[in-house]
């Protein structure tokens, strides 16, 4: 079986430091392969619920829960379940782990479930988490899972709502509308208007406004990424015997 | 003296910029007649589309690394700007123009590749999003036609009052934005028929909305606009494909529809001299770059356009459709284009051969 031939490859390896071990899975969650950035996936909810920074962090939050709920429960099971059946498997534990986060929502945050609406069960169809739990919580421990599930979901989460705020300030001129639905009644001053007596450019709340303000942040993603690469390549050809050594 | 020629004895091409020249320069005869039916608010939404395209376009330009000059000369940005600037309500705000010429420029045009690479046209890309995004000032700042002051009691603004607005905000003592505006024709046929308020009949006898042949006012623009149309036609800078076929479609569906209901349906004539239609014929479908390219091609596109200006103006939710009905057939232009390739000469039309090369 796959999975435990990875695993005993794993245990010969010299043992690593904690901090070796687990900053490139931050890394690969938050930025180098992020599940919008570089995967390209989960784009539907994405696109349809990041009118406003709360219900981006809305829908992040309960993201990121499932994530984690899931790939806790695939790595616990990946060594019990033949392959041939696996995805079965994984659908049927990411669809209860969604039913569980709908009821906690359902039965906590009314009015953030009533603007979230389908998109919360539509959780299930992100294909962020059901790529997550096949390449990495059904070949690794429930520890290293547990943290990968918290790092997807937490790069999701920021895409989500760096677009959110995007689209909110300039759509209405505000950042944190209807923050209370979320946060409690107190809450109300979290609320900021960036701009006051404004207008409102309706086109970014409307969906072809979230596909555009995606478009900028990818660029700017791919700007900063070839910026980097740049760097790089300029620090290899200064030492020369480092790229002997790389080519070899 | 004889001047010695050798072959090829074939007119050179004619260039973009030129062409481009050309086409903006045959637009002044309708630029005057809605500055002289809407304001000076047209002239003044017209200088300022051009000065921020031209300086969108060399800020991009510049961020492209690309010869600002050689590509400012082409004056396509000039042709977008002045498009855009018709466009608009007379009365539109400064901002309105700056954000339309920003989606057209950078948006529309530069981040496709420039001239030649973009799919959609840009202008009415601009035209679309401020409609979409700013509902009440691109529907309620058209300034009242000269025709119909008297009879609506309807106020105009100087060219400073107008430049004090537009840039400002600020209208002279005792001018309310009521006085100076009204409802365009198509607008008011549209919301009355659609909700049963009043029929043809009963809108002509209030004498504020038809004119001799189409809306009141718009239709000597639109003459204006057909004026130019046939002289670039006569010039061949157009071909006739594109502008016959949409007008045909959309005077033949208004014809049809209307022959059934005459009291709920606006006439022919109505649909071809109001609104944006004459504008939209010959000045913003024919677009070299986002119209098809083959004749067959163009028939279809050009109808595509007519007859979804129809189907949007009497069904859909806004009074007048040039702009998403380009833009919509802009999205088909590639599908028709593969399907109307002409024969090539010498060569046997095979329906086999319907392959991707």
């Amino acid at each position: 079986m796959a999975s435990t031939e990875i695993q005993t490859e794993t245990e010969v390896t010299p043992k690593k430091s904690l901090l070796e071990e687990y900053a490139p899975i931050a890394k690969d969650g938050l930025w180098n392969n992020n599940a919008v950035f570089a995967q390209m996936l989960g784009l539907c909810p994405l696109l349809a619920v990041s009118n406003s920074v709360v219900n981006a962090l809305g829908l992040g939050i309960a993201t990121i829960m499932v994530m984690i709920l899931s790939n806790v429960s695939v790595s616990l099971i990946r060594n019990i379940v033949r392959p041939e059946i696996r995805l079965p498997v994984f659908v049927v534990i990411i669809a209860s782990a969604v039913t569980a986060i709908e009821l906690i929502i359902h039965a906590w945050f009314h009015e953030l479930y009533l603007v979230l609406g389908i998109f919360i069960p539509l959780i299930v169809t992100n294909c962020a988490i059901i790529a997550r739990a096949e390449a990495f919580a059904s070949k690794n421990t429930v520890s290293k899972s547990f943290f990968d599930g918290l790092m997807m979901g937490l790069g999701f989460a920021l895409v989500l709502v760096t677009l959110g705020a995007l689209r909110e300030v300039i759509g209405m001129g505000t950042l944190f509308a209807n923050a209370h639905i979320m946060f409690g009644e107190g809450m109300h001053w979290l609320t900021i208007e960036v701009f006051s007596d404004y207008d409102g450019f309706l086109l970014a709340i409307l969906p072809p406004g979230a596909f555009i303000g995606l478009a900028f942040l990818l660029a700017a993603r791919n700007y900063i990424e070839k910026k980097r690469t740049q760097r790089k390549k300029q620090n290899k050809q200064q030492e020369p015997v480092a790229l002997e050594a790389s080519a070899v | 003296m004889f001047l010695a020629q050798s072959s090829p004895f074939l007119k050179p091409a004619l260039s973009v910029s030129k062409m481009m020249r050309v086409v903006t320069l045959l637009m002044i005869p309708g630029i005057l007649t809605a500055t002289y039916v809407f304001g000076y608010g047209v002239l003044i939404n017209i200088f300022l589309a051009i000065i921020f395209a031209l300086s969108f376009e060399a800020i991009i330009l510049y961020l492209r690394k690309r010869p600002i000059k050689v590509y400012l000369n082409d004056n396509s940005a000039l042709l977008t700007a002045v498009i855009i600037g018709v466009a608009l309500p007379p009365l539109a705000p400064w901002w309105l123009t700056f954000v339309g010429v920003f989606f057209a420029i950078v948006v529309a045009k530069q981040l496709y590749g420039g001239l030649g690479y973009n799919t959609f046209n840009p202008a009415m890309v601009a035209y679309a999003i401020l409609l979409v995004s700013f509902p009440a000032q691109m529907t309620t700042y058209w300034q009242t036609p000269i025709m119909m002051l008297s009879q609506v009691n309807g106020q105009t603004l100087s060219l400073l009052e107008t430049i004090n607005f537009q840039l400002f905000a600020q209208l002279p003592d005792g001018v309310a934005m009521d006085a100076l505006t009204s409802a365009s024709p198509l607008g008011i046929v549209r919301t009355s028929i659609l909700s049963g308020a009043a029929t043809i009949s009963e809108i002509d006898a209030q004498g504020t909305t038809f004119g001799m042949l189409g809306g009141i006012g718009t239709e000597w623009v639109n003459l204006a606009f057909l004026a130019g149309g046939l002289f670039m036609l006569r010039k061949g800078l157009i071909s006739w494909h594109i502008p016959l076929s949409l007008l045909a479609t959309l005077g033949f569906l208004s014809l049809l529809f209307g022959s059934f209901e005459l009291d709920s349906n606006p006439s022919p004539l109505f649909h071809l001299f109001s609104g944006a239609t004459m504008l939209g014929a010959f000045f913003i479908a024919t677009d070299p770059v986002t119209a098809s390219t083959t004749p067959r091609g163009r028939i279809f596109y050009g109808a595509g356009i007519g007859a979804l200006i129809y189907i949007i103006r009497t069904w859909g939710g806004y009074p007048d459709a040039v702009a998403f009905s380009v833009l919509i057939m802009n999205m088909c232009v590639p599908l028709l284009d593969y399907y109307t390739q002409p024969r090539v000469y010498g060569h046997q039309v095979d329906n086999d051969d319907q392959e991707l090369p």
